[in-house]
């Protein structure tokens, strides 16, 4: 349960690298790489609680750390799972490293040049390398645009494909992803939430990414066509050789997928390994509770023996470890000091404070 | 009537007052069928379906989107509105068949004798009114009991839910709860006049794992306590496999098998029980790709001719063409197809 | 049953897959072809549509309709006043509707009145919805402090109450047709802008317009043809029944006498014109212009409310 294996009191938090590349097997190169990100979303005083601050009130600012610096890396051609309940932050990551929200501190960086320093051509190409897949069918896709024109319309724009050859190309995406070309004239409300969720990988796809962040793009989805979107994923990645970031709730999904995991919680990351030894030997009291409380085919009329307490507010997260209100092992040190993310077996990490020995 | 000397055969009191054998399960639905009268054609949403649970029973009625296992449910409660109302079918609740009960007599059921847990918590809780408003007002609707008995027995079900310092949670509204207490505060709700039966659509599925954990839990143990009949409507077999007795498996409107949990989870006949259960990641090989049931379901307006399964079916052929009937080629087990999985252990 | 891994037997796959539309099922159902036919499931709304095309095309053509030119002070003669409906002009033709006092037919009159009310009610809502979808788009859109300006813009224009607003404007400005609709221009633009910003913030959360951001597309273009067509839909149900509500304000500024000149009266003027004459018997002056003010609102308003339910997000699907 709780492997050790720098047992020393003394050993020293791991570092950035060793934390962002736990659990690598291979040496491919570095697709995308996180350096203490975070973000913060402020909800600053309006005039009228600024007036009452004036006059006596304490009305302070509300802060929500979503995301609170994380160190991440993904190496080319790998899946990297990442895990967690409501406001753990998993989707605003996503959506950071997808650029469509900036951060509030840490760099992104992509083929090894941080993004956002990026000007011109060179940040619209990296741009482009990165999409995302996302979760709700309904709302993913322009209801007043035609698919063709939905999966053709930035290709064109950025010149990726001449006008003459725009037909063909976007025919040929779509077969790609298992869809019948000669509906590229429909409107999206003609099909159903598998053929919609196709058609927004095949717009991702239109743009030849290397990277695709899916945010829980399964979620909404009937278990048949689960099954359908998930092999379609595995079939695209040995295709192409892309590289996913794939976001989800579900642990089943995320095992059968992934080859690394990370577990997160309340913005921070709490443990992250090889996918199999994750499962296999959960090492944060977290992750042990999730895969507990994970029900499974084969495990019948159980008794449950659930996490005690509720998801803390991420406007009020708990001091020291955020878990430790929920936490069947918490100790006095617990609540006040931040456990450091310390490799605690070749290419493991995780946060907690039972790792000191 | 009062009940004889000598050990009378325990009974229970019926919807219409009169007393019933206490072993009369508390919910038998036979033949049911609701049909949507809409302007594009008749959906079948249910489409003789069949099953009985008893007291103290926990029932999974597992199914995909347009499998029509809630329209069941409201079936049951009398909440299906225009354009749909049940067309045949009986639905026998302690042996009185309430399928053709009016609004009236429905509404002096649901709440008192007949519970519902709805998907998003907020389809019970009313979000200007305090929790112990709503609560108080859902004892006394059905029971002249006085406003301090009636609290005291809604903090009493708040603490059976699992909810920590109920006396101060009593007067907090509902946007001051997290999703997850919301849901406990509707079961407490539901649980509150003490049904015999409780039909739960869906109701852990937008929660997060842990909480999800925490509340079945919570219903397992009390519907075991109180032995309260449990209708579990869900998609999620995994659900289904810690939680309930029996299961029932839907599609497009039909049961297509039924048995115990342990036996249809470990030894599926049906074939779409079986594409189900094989395209659970869990039961796949890491890395492979996943057995998948090819297509989709069809559209309710449009279902094909006999079996509504043939067109995604690996074993169809010109027999499916006729729909089949429910047979029972295994004891206490249910199915309706042509071809089931009969050989060898699955 | 392996996926296949071939791209074209993948099709062959989802051959299967067909639509989820019903029966119904045109190859291409377009939003508009969907939108015509939800419409037109209520007789009453086809039935307002109908008078309402009706009453456009009498405006539009009135020049050629009209038996008379009420404008032209040579074509009436004072000596026609106030002769009842059905009389027989000097000419030889009748006054089905009647003269009002300055012996115009009451037919003619109506028809260029209604050209004159629905002219600038229109035109004003037209101006009013472009300056209020561009003011609410990028208000929506950019968020902070451009928000904040904007919005207080349109909340101190929305105090006031319209009808003072327009006299006041209308009394600095003096009369003429193009001093009404910049009057009713200044009094709308507000309530546009406001009900823009609304669903453009609602559109702005969904996914479609993340996904033309991470796809790299130019502001302009997440604008105009992402964001527009699907704040357009709320819009076009307030503009249809703001535009009754602009030519019922521009009868009443015309019935307290501002705006429009004497020589070119619209609906309003000619019911303020008729109204002394109410109580001495002839109704004519007065009623018959108000009645085509009022079908002409009641049926804009029939088919906003149609048009209202069947745009309505929560029905469609």
């Amino acid at each position: 349960m709780n492997t050790i294996a720098q047992p020393s009191s003394t050993a020293q938090p791991s570092t950035a690298t060793e934390i962002a590349n736990a659990g690598k097997t291979s040496t491919a190169r570095t697709l995308v790489e996180l350096r203490g990100v975070s973000k913060r979303f402020v909800k600053t005083l309006d005039l009228a609680e600024k007036a009452a601050n004036l006059l006596g009130a304490n009305v302070q600012e509300q802060v929500v750390r979503a995301v609170d610096k994380v160190d991440l890396t993904i190496a080319e051609g790998e899946v990297v799972g990442l895990v967690g309940e409501s406001g753990c932050g998993k989707s605003t990551l996503g959506r950071i490293i997808a650029g469509i929200l900036p951060q509030s501190e840490g760099t992104v960086a992509f083929r090894g040049r941080d993004v956002s320093a990026l000007k011109g051509k060179d940040a619209r190409d990296a741009a482009l390398k990165i999409q995302m897949i996302f979760q709700d069918p309904y709302a993913s896709l322009n209801p007043r645009m035609r698919v063709a024109e939905i999966i053709g319309e930035a290709p064109r724009h950025h010149g990726l494909v001449s006008a003459q050859g725009l037909d063909s190309y976007v025919e040929e995406v779509m077969l790609r992803v298992g869809l019948d070309p000669s509906f590229k004239r429909r409107y999206p409300h003609q099909f159903s939430g598998g053929q919609r969720q196709r058609i927004g990988i095949a717009r991702a796809l239109a743009v030849k990414p290397d990277f695709l962040v899916c945010d829980e793009a399964v979620a909404a989805l009937d278990v048949s066509i689960q099954a359908q979107v998930l092999n379609l994923f595995m079939d695209l990645r040995s295709e192409l050789g892309l590289t996913y970031l794939f976001i989800s709730h579900d642990l089943g999904v995320v095992e059968h997928l992934s080859d690394r995991v990370a577990i997160m919680y309340l913005g921070r990351v709490v443990e992250m390994a090889a996918t199999e030894e994750l499962f296999a030997a959960p090492n944060h009291p977290y992750t042990q509770a999730l895969l507990r409380e994970v029900p499974r085919l084969d495990s019948r009329r159980r008794t449950f023996e659930p996490v005690k307490g509720e998801i803390p507010s991420p406007l009020s997260p708990p001091p020291g470890c955020h878990f430790h209100p929920r936490c069947p092992f918490a100790m006095d040190r617990c609540r006040t000091e931040q456990p450091a993310l310390r490799e605690v077996a070749p290419g493991r990490i995780s946060a907690c404070h039972l790792n000191d020995g | 009537m009062t009940a004889a000397v000598a050990s009378p055969p325990a009974t229970t009191l019926a919807a219409t007052g009169t007393r019933v054998p206490q072993d009369t399960p508390a919910l038998v639905v036979e033949n049911l069928r609701t049909h949507f009268f809409t302007k594009a054609g008749v959906v079948k949403a249910v489409d003789d379906v069949s099953f009985s649970v008893n007291r103290g029973e926990i029932l999974g009625l597992v199914g995909e989107s347009g499998s029509g296992k809630t329209v069941t449910g409201f079936s049951i409660l009398g909440l299906v509105d225009e354009p749909g109302r049940i067309v045949g079918g009986r639905i026998l609740f302690n042996g009185e068949d309430i399928a053709g009960y009016g609004d009236d007599r429905m509404r002096n059921l649901r709440g008192k004798k007949i519970a519902m847990i709805f998907q998003d918590p907020m389809m019970t809780l009313n979000p200007v009114l305090r929790i112990d408003t709503q609560m108080v007002e859902a004892i006394q609707a059905h029971e002249k009991v006085s406003r301090a008995d009636a609290l005291a027995r809604a903090r009493d079900a708040l603490g059976q839910v699992g909810i920590a310092s109920p006396e101060e949670r009593l007067h907090a509204y509902p946007h001051q709860f997290s999703g997850g207490m919301r849901q406990r505060v509707s079961i407490a709700i539901a649980l509150i006049n003490k049904p015999d039966l409780i039909v739960a659509d869906e109701p852990t599925t937008a929660l997060d794992v842990t909480i999800q954990g925490q509340i079945l839990y919570e219903v397992q143990k009390l519907a075991r306590g109180t032995r309260t009949a449990l209708i579990w409507i869900t998609h999620d077999l995994s659900v289904v496999a810690g939680l309930a007795d029996k299961v029932c498996v839907m599609y497009a409107g039909r049961v297509v098998e039924s048995g115990t949990v342990d036996e249809v989870l470990d030894r599926p006949l049906h074939p779409y029980t079986h594409g189900l259960i094989g395209s659970v990641p869990s039961q796949n090989n890491r890395g492979q790709p996943l057995r998948q049931i090819p297509g989709m379901t069809p559209s309710l307006l449009n279902l094909p001719a006999g079996c509504a399964f043939r067109t995604r079916c690996p074993r169809a052929d010109k027999v499916c063409e006729v729909e089949p009937d429910l047979t029972s080629p295994l004891p206490n087990r249910e199915i309706r197809c042509f071809h089931p999985h009969l050989e060898g252990a699955a | 049953m392996s996926p296949p891994a071939n791209p074209k037997a993948a099709a062959a796959v989802t051959m299967a897959e067909a639509p989820a539309v019903g029966a119904r099922a045109a190859p291409v159902q377009t939003p508009l072809r969907r939108f015509l036919s939800e419409f037109a499931e209520s007789k009453v709304a086809v039935g307002a549509l109908v008078v309402l095309i009706l009453v456009v095309l009498c405006a539009v053509f009135a020049p050629w309709i009209a038996p008379q030119n009420p404008y032209d002070l040579g074509q009436i003669s004072i000596l026609d006043g106030r002769l009842e409906p059905g009389s027989e002009s000097m000419d030889g033709w009748t006054f089905w509707l009647g003269t009002d006092d300055q012996g115009r037919d009451m037919v003619s009159a109506i028809l260029y009145g209604l050209r004159i009310s629905l002219g600038v009610g229109v035109t004003s809502g037209m101006i009013a919805v472009f300056i209020g979808l561009t003011v609410g788009m990028i208000a929506a859109y950019f968020g902070g402090k451009v928000d904040t300006v904007i919005m207080r813009v349109v909340d101190l224009q929305l105090s006031f109450p319209a009808i003072l607003v327009a006299l006041i404007l209308l009394a600095v400005l003096g009369t003429g047709v193009d001093k009404i609709v910049i009057a009713l221009v200044v009094v709308q633009w507000a309530y546009y802008a406001r009900t823009v910003r609304a669903s453009s913030l609602v559109e702005r959360r969904k996914e479609y317009m993340e996904a033309a951001h991470c796809l790299a597309l130019p502001t302009r273009r997440i604008l105009f043809r992402h964001m527009l067509p699907n704040v357009l839909p709320p819009l076009i149900v307030v503009a249809t029944v703001q535009v009754a509500h602009a030519i019922s304000l521009e009868a009443t500024l015309s019935f307290l006498g501002l705006g429009l000149p004497i020589t070119e009266p619209s609906l309003g003027l000619l019911i303020s014109n008729g109204f002394k004459y109410v109580l001495s018997g002839k109704y004519w002056i007065s009623v018959f212009p108000g009645v085509a003010l009022l079908i002409t609102i009641v049926v804009i308003n029939l088919v906003g409310d149609r048009l209202r339910d069947v745009l309505n997000p929560r029905l469609q699907r």
